[in-house]
């Protein structure tokens, strides 16, 4: 039974992948932009990033789901009647999945790069700048290199549960691995074998993830000296 | 904006919150209590102990609760020795099978939380406990544990949040939780946009609540570690 839905079960998983790429992108760019405002001058975006990660770390992935999906729809139909539009944007389940699970996730990110960034000495920030660099070569010359080492554990704990969150969105009908999974499982009456398959898929991709990034956390970390332990 | 309807069935969400709530407070108290000797076995030096508690945090850790929870409550119907067995009334029930979902991810979680602050123990500490001729058992209880949980406290809050927000999930296998509420709210009255919102309104709430009770928990359990003067 499970050979005959396995390929399904593979295009389901393609598109998990796709989704929680596409997520993650989003979130790196929300991630980027809410450190860049917590940790910069501003009182009033300062202010916004922080009520952003509050709110958004304070509600569940699922109901914040299906208030893009269900509560977006409503808000888009309004605001393209009002602009007299009649070729009306539908929000699809993809669509949606990703809008979410990348604002979400970006919440999360702003934490983990902010606390990134404060654990780069401010001196070595003064010192850039007493050298004539521009606020922009500070960044990108002294902060950023370091703090891709500093964020990577962080960052390696955000996507594993952003590839686990990503099964939320077979709730709102998204055709996704869980999703077919769910098809497989009523239609041969075997729920256990399909969800023990999406279940060992799932965990073959997490691992993969923490075996490939641990690899990378070292490389970055080959200029620090290790405490002995 | 309908604020009616949600005025209206503002019975349905305090229903669906002490719902919630009952789920948090059920799989994080009975997952915590056997998180500990589980992550008393994850750290020792005997693989025979420590590998079948890596194996499951492993597991429950690495897949969603989404799929372990329809493992459990659809999973189980498959087979038939389990249907007609005498735990099916238990495993037939949303109520349970969530709950046991629930229990068994945040043990996972809370197993490797613990076993952390386990690992993070000052050698002296225990080396004096045994020097003074404390046993195996009295290190355990009087020294490692006391000051481990202590440690473990402030991600141990984090996961409590964590799951508080998983609980929403109950709302998939037919439970009316907050987000069930809500949903049974949009589908009666066609009000998405105001239905989630209040839902999240409140897991708002229940979050700062539960987070200033750790505060206070923190203040009260981790005083000596607390910055001195101020």
């Amino acid at each position: 039974m499970l050979q005959a839905y396995l390929p399904s079960l593979l295009e389901g998983l393609r598109l998990t992948l796709w989704l929680a790429f596409l997520a993650l992108a989003l979130a790196m760019v929300f991630g980027l932009a809410g450190a860049a405002a917590k940790s910069g001058r501003s009182p009033a975006l300062r202010r916004a990033a922080t009520v952003y990660t509050t709110v958004i770390r304070g509600v569940p992935d699922l109901v914040l789901m299906l208030l893009v999906f269900y509560g977006g729809q409503t808000v888009v139909n309004a605001v393209s009647a009002r602009w007299g539009c009649d070729a009306c944007i539908d929000i699809d389940a993809f669509t949606a999945g990703v809008l979410t699970l990348g604002f979400i996730f970006g919440a999360y990110l702003t934490e983990t790069f902010r606390g990134a960034i404060l654990a780069i000495p401010s001196g070595q920030a003064e010192a850039a700048r007493a050298f004539g660099m521009t606020a922009w070569q500070v960044m990108h010359r002294i902060v950023v290199p370091q703090m891709v080492r500093l964020a990577l554990p962080g960052f390696t704990n955000n996507w594993l549960v952003l590839l686990k969150s990503t099964a939320l969105v077979s709730v709102i009908g998204l055709n996704d691995m869980m999703n077919r999974a769910s098809q497989a499982a009523g239609a041969t009456r075997e729920p256990f074998t399909f969800y023990l398959a999406a279940g060992a898929l799932y965990l073959a991709i997490t691992s993969v993830s923490v075996v490939v990034l641990r690899r990378v956390e070292r490389r970055y970390a080959l200029g620090v000296a290790k405490a002995a332990q | 904006m309908n604020i009616d309807a949600i005025i209206e069935s503002w019975p349905l969400y305090a229903e669906g919150a002490w719902t919630s709530v009952q789920l948090m407070a059920l799989s994080v108290v009975s997952g915590g209590l056997v998180a500990v000797p589980l992550a008393l076995a994850r750290v020792s030096h005997r693989a025979w102990l420590w590998a079948p508690v890596a194996c499951f945090t492993w597991i429950f850790r690495g897949t969603p609760l989404l799929v372990q929870l329809f493992l459990i409550y659809y999973g189980a119907a498959q087979f038939d020795w389990i249907r007609e067995s005498a735990a099916w009334p238990w495993l037939s029930s949303a109520w349970f099978c969530a709950v046991l979902a629930f229990a068994l991810n945040t043990c996972a979680y809370t197993t490797e939380i613990v076993a952390g602050a386990l690992r993070t123990t000052a050698r002296g500490e225990i080396e004096a406990a045994r020097s003074l001729g404390m046993s195996r058992l009295t290190v355990t209880r009087r020294i490692l544990l006391p000051s481990a949980l202590r440690r473990a406290l402030p991600a141990y809050s984090n996961e409590v949040v964590m799951m508080l927000h998983s609980t929403s999930l109950a709302s998939v296998v037919t439970l009316l939780d907050l987000t069930g509420a809500a949903r049974e709210v949009n589908s009666r009255y066609f009000v998405p946009f105001e239905a989630f919102i209040t839902a999240a309104g409140c897991y708002l709430l229940l979050t700062f609540a539960l987070l200033a009770m750790f505060r206070r928990a923190e203040r009260h359990w981790m005083r000596h570690l607390a910055p001195r003067g101020g």
